[in-house]
């Protein structure tokens, strides 16, 4: 061992913090969580943890949570980790509409959180959070759909479709390859379940999705539904798959592409 | 009406806590809104994060214990409040009365202020355990009579709003009603 990732807030002599690298390391091996956001809504979709037979579902925390009536944020890495930060960002939301009257705007609630978490990589005697979190939402009177995420360095970025998590690289190619502007709500939970399917082989039963819709609350998409969704989705593959076949034996033309096919994409 | 200060005659001294619970506030003027609006945000806290409505029982034990404690801080609220609500499960309404001195007491029916010196007889009268909503807005409607005839000062009305399993609503209340000689 170096000796540079005993102490938190020390470099190594290349610039590297190790315990905030160590703590990205835990959110790659977190479940998957996906955020798109379509025309006038926004969606969160997570891959769940598959219960054991003798589990209680119905009261087993979900990885989808409320951070005020109009914030909704989704998160990879350690539950334990997310418990802690999603309840200093409520009681945030709460002593914001307190203290100006105002419920928080997704920018300022995401800049908290990500505050947070920085001051956890640079203070003695605490560890990183291990998360990174999605964060979308509507601001007060107005329609347009936000989607931020956080990591654990304390950066914060806005997207219009992104993924975190497990295999959260190839999902994102998947976005970047089928993301359009201005989706319905329909388009938008297709994509998000869609890029989902990517990475989660067990299907329906694994996803969790929730919607979000400007001066609503959110609404948790029913597991009937989901499985509806998912199995339009795999009929409509295995078509495609067998036109591709048909098309091959013909002349070869690529139908849809379904691997990356530019080199656009950064990490 | 001649004072060099007027009530302002629209203000709503109410809030919301959930979806079945109403606050309403009197007493020192800045305090008022500060309390209920520290309440208010307690009670929403609660339920984000533990993902259950509070029932109206509890929001007004959690009231209590606060204005307990303001009690014995240096510089304590005088806020009294009422908190009417119904359980949206077993539809059974709950109006409790709050004093600054942190009482808490579960009353069928409740004033505060100069009010009470003049509504509690009538109420007392009149009410019954199983009024209806029509009945309850008439005994309303004799409870103002009654402060148009007598209150000493310029008396402009009430806001009205009913709480049942279905949520809080504002109902219209005729205030320009001229009260008869009793």
């Amino acid at each position: 061992m170096s000796g540079y990732d005993r102490a938190l807030s020390v470099f190594s002599p290349d610039g590297h913090v190790f315990q905030v690298e160590y703590a990205m390391e835990a959110v790659k091996r977190g479940t998957c969580a996906v955020g798109v956001k379509g025309k006038d809504i926004v969606v969160l979709g997570c891959e769940k943890r598959s219960a054991l037979k003798l589990q209680d579902t119905r009261i087993t925390p979900s990885k989808i949570a409320m951070v005020d009536e109009h914030v909704c944020l989704a998160f990879a890495g350690l539950n334990a980790d997310a418990r802690i930060l999603i309840d200093k960002a409520r009681l945030e939301a709460q002593s914001h509409r307190l203290t100006v009257e105002d419920p928080v705007t997704i920018e300022y609630i995401t800049k908290y959180i990500a505050g947070v978490q920085q001051k956890y990589t640079q203070s003695g005697g605490v560890r990183p959070f291990g998360i990174s979190t999605l964060v979308v939402g509507f601001d007060k009177n107005d329609g347009t759909p936000r989607l931020y995420q956080t990591e654990p360095s304390g950066i914060y970025s806005a997207w219009k479709a992104n993924a975190i998590g497990r295999s959260s690289k190839t999902v994102r190619e998947f976005l970047e390859r089928n993301h359009q502007e201005e989706m319905d709500r329909e388009q938008t939970i297709q994509l998000t379940i869609k890029s989902l399917l990517e990475v989660v082989q067990t299907g329906a039963k694994n996803i969790e999705v929730a919607i979000m819709a400007p001066g609503e609350r959110v609404e948790m998409l029913p597991d009937d539904q989901i499985e509806a969704y998912v199995k339009s989705i795999e009929t409509e593959k295995q078509e495609e798959a067998a036109k591709k076949k048909t098309s091959r034996a013909g002349t070869t033309t690529a139908a849809i592409l379904t691997r990356p096919g530019g080199g656009e994409s950064a990490e | 009406m001649r004072g060099p200060t007027i009530i302002k005659a629209e203000d709503d001294k109410t809030r919301s806590l959930n979806k079945h619970t109403l606050m309403a506030f009197s007493g020192e003027a800045g305090d008022t809104i500060q309390f209920a609006d520290y309440i208010q945000a307690n009670v929403q806290l609660y339920t984000m994060r533990n993902d259950t409505e509070l029932s109206t029982p509890a929001v007004g034990n959690f009231i209590r214990g606060e204005l307990a404690r303001s009690l014995r801080s240096r510089s304590p609220y005088t806020v009294n409040l009422l908190l009417g609500g119904v359980d949206p499960a077993t539809e059974k309404p709950h109006l409790y009365w709050i004093d600054y001195l942190a009482s808490l007491a579960p009353v069928p029916y409740a004033a505060h202020g100069y009010a009470q010196y003049y509504c509690l007889s009538l109420l007392d009268k009149h009410h019954n355990p199983n009024i209806s909503l029509e009945e309850g807005m008439k005994l309303l409607e004799m409870c103002t009579d009654e402060l148009k005839r007598r209150l000493p000062i310029d008396y402009k009305g009430v806001l009205v709003k009913v709480v049942t399993k279905d949520g809080v609503k504002e109902v219209d209340f005729d205030n320009d009603r001229i009260a008869r000689a009793a």
